[in-house]
């Protein structure tokens, strides 16, 4: 049975409010405790627990917090809840039914990054849980856990709740930032990062709303301890999202390191009757997609990096064999042609050329030469914009290319002789506007 | 349906590039509060959120949305009447509004309907969903009925948000009954909202 820290007893009635989560030992001895450790100390002991950010990089949030730096100056704390990775839906019914955890997570973090005032961006479509929050927020800074001199120390925490507007990129840490600051959410160029020059220039810590919430659970077991669950290098357990052609879709709470089999088959039931999984995302849109053959891995960080893809935001996505792959790589770039912001020109133009040479596809204008073309595009996105939105249609159209180029040939030869239009003759001539944004 | 593009004069995309500029007027202008009425209510509202924040342009957004919580839309009144309390200019707010999917500039149905179109839920039916929907709602002015990006429930998909209240899985025969509930102003489909949902996990409860 694993262990559920984040999800315990997570639909106890009333919740949400202050008294069901003090009663469960919210906001106690571990805040107490937490507060009264030097900063330093609390730093070590995120590092010690060895948690990796839960937003998609995974990077190690004690080694983000030991970033910022010393000294009297405004620095600031921002939970990033924009959660707009697809298949991605775990923080939602996390705020949503315990958002006093992460209130506590913030407070302890605030202190352990040396921030007075931070901010929860919570995406503007998540209205409910942006209510659900602002009233817990309301309830905490009534009863004196927020503002100056929490519990009678020397550590102050101003937070507010910012609604944004729906944008994928604000998602992105230089994007939020902006889009916080009241402009269009364009990244930025990194670096400087945001450790040193974040939120009105200031050092400005940014971690996704499960890392936080597991912050008081560190505390309380102690770092140590908490390195003991999980696997080697991805410690901890971890809310799973999983979605798409699978019988029980929804939040599971598992170990780090549980084989992917146990997790589709055994908790979400696989696909429906008759049907094979074709192929599955592992970590959100953006990773690039593994097939049935790859079930049997370990689901941490380390192992899916080894097996080319990642562990993202921990959202899988099943895709049954009953659909084509074509719709599927189609989906994913349009979602991204949607989404890129436009300040760099890989990713607005790769993006919108996928688009359409996927589309052409679709209508039997194809040659498998494009898929070449869109491999080669695809190359040209990684690596070469300000931030990773490109990279992430880029990754999961190119491996869809790789595993699945048979498929792809037999639907454009398909394709081909379904459409009247198109012979082996020479193509007919096409109207200069064809290739131009439309 | 989201992927319409506006046309204006002569099948340019560029609105009022066919109308004379008025020389004299300066662009840069900050509307003027004597000249400007904005209601009280939504004054209130934006000064609440200007007060938050360190920099007051940071309250942009949120005041943005209060006041097409007022309008409608993003109305060039909405955006002076903003502007006038926040002082800025109303370009830079329509340079804001125009980056992000929740802030409409252009006059739209003040109920606003998202059908999520992404991958899971295309899987699940999310596009169909979308057309019927639009059908049986035909053409209500009143109501905005687009797809939008991963609205992020995919765990209820096929899945729609009306007014940010999400309902789903939306079966084929539900459809008509959201349809009425939309345009009654009624609460969607309440045996299945999202809010009122429990965990699936079978460990979470123990």
């Amino acid at each position: 049975m694993t262990q559920h820290l984040l999800f315990n007893n997570i639909d106890e009635p009333g919740l949400d409010t202050l008294d069901v989560y003090r009663r469960r030992g919210g906001y106690g001895d571990r805040l107490r405790k937490a507060l009264t450790m030097p900063p330093e100390a609390l730093v070590e002991e995120l590092k010690a627990s060895g948690l990796r950010g839960r937003g998609g990089a995974g990077f190690s949030m004690g080694m983000k917090a030991s970033f910022m730096p010393k000294g009297a100056m405004d620095k600031y704390l921002v939970c990033n809840a924009d959660e707009s990775e697809p298949g991605t839906f775990k923080d939602r019914e996390l705020m949503q039914k315990n958002p006093h955890l992460l209130i506590e997570g913030m407070i302890i973090a605030a202190h352990a990054a040396g921030a007075n005032r931070s901010f929860i961006f919570i995406r503007g479509e998540y209205d409910q849980q942006a209510t659900i929050l602002e009233a817990a927020v309301e309830e905490a800074k009534a009863a004196g856990l927020l503002g100056d001199n929490i519990l009678g120390t020397d550590h102050s925490l101003e937070l507010w709740v910012h609604r944004g507007a729906g944008a994928y990129i604000c998602g992105e840490e230089t994007g939020l930032l902006d889009s916080l600051e009241g402009k269009r959410g364009n990244p930025r160029l990194k670096p400087p990062f945001p450790a040193n020059q974040g939120l009105y220039q200031g050092p400005t810590l940014i971690n996704n709303v499960e890392t936080l919430a597991t912050v008081p659970i560190i505390v309380e077991l102690g770092g140590a301890k908490y390195a003991e669950i999980g696997a080697e290098g991805s410690t901890g357990t971890k809310l799973i999202s999983i979605s798409g052609n699978v019988k029980r879709p929804g939040n599971y709470e598992i170990e780090l390191g549980t084989p992917s089999r146990e997790i589709i088959y055994g908790l979400a039931g696989g696909p429906p009757d008759g049907r094979e999984i074709k192929l599955w995302f592992p970590g959100g849109s953006s990773s690039p997609v593994l097939t049935k053959d790859d079930l049997d891995l370990a689901y941490d960080f380390n192992t899916l990096a080894k097996a080319g893809t990642m562990l993202g935001s921990g959202a899988i996505i099943v895709v049954d064999d009953s659909n084509s792959v074509v719709d599927v790589a189609l989906w994913t770039a349009q979602f991204y042609r949607h989404e890129s912001c436009g300040k760099c020109t890989p990713c607005r133009e790769g993006t919108n050329w996928t688009v359409k040479m996927l589309e052409r596809i679709q209508t039997g204008l194809a040659t498998p030469m494009d898929l070449d073309i869109m491999a080669s595009v695809c190359e040209n996105i990684i690596g070469n914009c300000l931030c990773v939105l490109g990279d992430a249609m880029a990754m999961p159209i190119g491996s869809m290319i790789r595993k699945f180029r048979g498929e792809f040939e037999e639907y454009i030869e398909a394709a081909r002789e379904r459409n009247p239009m198109v012979t082996d003759e020479p193509a007919p001539e096409q109207s200069l506007l064809q290739g131009a944004l439309v | 349906m989201s992927m319409d593009v506006a046309r204006f004069g002569h099948g340019s995309r560029v609105p009022g590039w066919d109308e004379a500029p008025e020389l004299p007027k300066n662009p840069q202008e900050i509307p003027d509060p004597a000249t400007t009425p904005v209601p009280e209510a939504l004054r209130a509202e934006i000064e609440q959120h200007m007060a938050k924040y360190p920099d007051r342009r940071s309250a942009a957004i949120p005041a943005l949305a209060a006041a097409q919580r007022l309008h409608g839309w993003c109305s060039p009144e909405a955006f002076r009447q903003v502007a006038c309390v926040m002082r800025l200019t109303p370009a830079y707010l329509a340079a804001v509004a125009t980056f992000y999917d929740m802030l409409d500039t252009r006059p739209v149905g003040r109920k606003r309907v998202y059908v999520c179109t992404n991958i899971s839920c295309s899987l699940c039916g999310g596009r169909e969903l979308l057309d019927k929907l639009a059908d049986a709602v035909g053409d209500d002015t009143d109501v905005q009925v687009r797809g939008f990006e991963c609205l992020g429930a995919c765990d209820i998909a096929p899945m729609v948000s009306v007014d940010g209240v999400y309902v789903g899985p939306v079966a084929d025969d539900e459809v008509d009954e959201l349809a009425r509930q939309i345009r009654d102003g009624d609460d969607p489909l309440p045996d299945k909202q999202l809010i009122r949902r429990r965990s699936v996990d079978p460990q979470a409860n123990q």
